[in-house]
């Protein structure tokens, strides 16, 4: 229950805070967020669960800020004529945890938080922080990263955030439009670092998924932030996430998509992926959440017919003519391979110059399989020679052992 | 229907094959500007504020479209060519270097 709350309950109190307090007294607002739990931690483990946890939380959060306040007042009031320091000025009305406020809190919050003035790891790690509330050591082990590193990833952020004298606020309804790719992109990565980790801990990768989803609806829903690329973003996860239980086995490794189990593949997420594709198509944007929305669309539909993979092809083909990753080249090659045959797409994929990526190897060594099986071999050696995690070497094993 | 007016069924298959193509290209992160398709007509101005119509400069041939890669030699872009679609319908492709600045 208290986790479930955390997740749900923190970035709403730490965006209000922030919104009351200003974005320059962020380190009050995470002390006082944080301080709402421990407190609810102890009282509720002796006395047990109070009859409404989260008006219960809402209103330790709101007695905190006032003792702040208070205390503040003694500071301001006694010491700070004598120190002539810059006056800090702590708002005298209440916490508003109304629930039209927390829903504008979040949203205000998830912009300065994709300020172009923050690096893209800064975003990414303040919005895990600060809006999905995970710990340090949950960020490290997404990213397969130290302590040190998401500190130092933090600090850097929140320095920037004070230089660069970021404010919570919605961007003017023109310039929303523009800045609300850097949130998106932000999302975007937040879903990714969550559905392609390799990090073990499956149970946390789908949190950060559904964070991720859950952030991305606050902007679905707002008519102010809602276009057609929210929407197009939206049904990549939604078709994303309906995959979940099926692309992960018991102990946390990945199953590849062939070999997924489709009873397991969650209906409903597709549904609503379905809706809010469309609801995308309105206009005549074509961003690169299209093109991936589409491609996740048809990783949905269960018949494989060569129709599926004709267009998976033809919007990859689009895809990398207007974004290149190396991901999204390899998955190209594996579709062509599902049209035009193995020994096609062995040419296609030896040109893609990505001999130092495990996966690229892991690709070649499946299109050789039963072509070429020394060369399989091979390729899969080299592809635990680049592999970066135990996860990814437990997989191409189990692949050497099979040719 | 002009006998050379292709089916939408081969319409769809030479699309396929242009994006394939430009696919291919871009999954190789060598691809640097899709270029664009240029219309068959268009004028042509000569000294002596000579204009015609035609795209036609001295060439027999006209220039359908251009597009933007990058590649390690003027060899490596020309392999990259004999991929290209225009070259199943009689047609070529002229492969230049941009001078550097």
């Amino acid at each position: 229950m208290l986790p479930h709350l955390f997740r749900t309950e923190y970035r709403k109190i730490i965006s209000v805070l922030v919104r009351h307090f200003g974005l320059e007294q962020l380190s009050v607002a995470e002390d006082i967020a944080s301080d709402t739990f421990l407190i609810a931690a102890e009282t509720w483990g002796i006395k047990g669960l109070p009859e409404n946890p989260v008006a219960w939380l809402y209103t330790v959060a709101k007695n905190k800020s006032r003792d702040l306040l208070r205390r503040n007042s003694v500071f301001n009031e006694k010491l700070l004529p004598a120190l002539k320091a810059e006056l800090l000025t702590i708002p005298d009305t209440d916490l508003d945890l109304s629930e039209e406020n927390i829903k504008d809190s979040q949203l205000q919050m998830m912009f300065a938080l994709s300020d172009p003035a923050l690096s893209l790891e800064s975003q990414v790690a303040l919005t895990l922080r600060i809006l999905c509330g995970f710990g340090i050591d949950e960020i490290a082990d997404a990213f397969l990263t130290n302590r040190e590193t998401i500190n130092k990833r933090l600090f850097r952020g929140k320095e920037k955030l004070r230089s660069a004298r970021i404010k919570i606020s919605l961007p003017a309804a023109k310039e929303i439009n523009k800045r609300i790719d850097a949130v998106l992109t932000s999302l975007y990565l937040l879903f990714n670092e969550g559905y392609y980790s390799s990090s073990q801990n499956s149970v946390l990768r789908k949190d950060f998924c559904l964070e991720a989803m859950r952030l991305t609806g606050l902007l679905v829903e707002n008519e102010q932030t809602d276009n057609p690329r929210v929407d197009a973003l939206f049904a990549l996860m939604c078709f994303h996430a309906s995959r979940f239980d099926a692309r992960t086995n018991e102990n946390g490794e990945i199953i590849r998509y062939d070999d997924q189990n489709i009873a397991l593949w969650n209906d409903e997420l597709i549904s609503t992926g379905h809706f809010y594709l469309n609801k995308a198509s309105r206009g005549k944007e074509l961003s690169r959440f299209h093109l991936e929305a589409g491609i996740a669309y048809w990783h949905t539909t269960k018949n494989d017919s060569q129709e599926k993979w004709e267009n998976i092809l033809q919007l990859y083909n689009q895809l990398l003519c207007l974004s290149y990753s190396p991901v999204g080249a390899l998955n190209r090659t594996y579709a062509l391979s599902r049209i035009y045959g193995k020994q096609a797409a062995i040419l296609e994929a030896e040109k893609l110059g990505l001999a130092k990526n495990h996966l690229y190897h892991v690709l070649l060594g499946w299109l050789y399989t039963g072509i070429d099986d020394e060369k399989a071999r091979e390729h899969m050696n080299l592809a635990l020679v680049y592999a970066k995690t135990e996860t990814e070497r437990i997989g191409i094993r189990k692949f050497l052992a099979k040719v | 229907m002009s006998e050379l007016q292709p089916s939408p069924e081969q319409l769809q298959k030479m699309m396929k094959e242009w994006q394939n193509w430009m696919g291919s290209i871009a999954a190789q992160n060598k691809l640097v500007s899709s270029g664009n398709r240029l219309a068959d007509d268009g004028k042509v101005v000569k000294p002596g504020a000579v204009v015609t119509n035609g795209p036609y400069v001295e060439i027999k041939e006209l220039i359908g479209g251009y597009i933007m890669i990058s590649a390690a030699s003027l060899e490596e872009a020309a392999e990259i060519s004999k991929g290209c679609p225009i070259l199943s319908v009689g047609g070529s492709v002229e492969v230049r270097a941009i001078v550097p600045m």
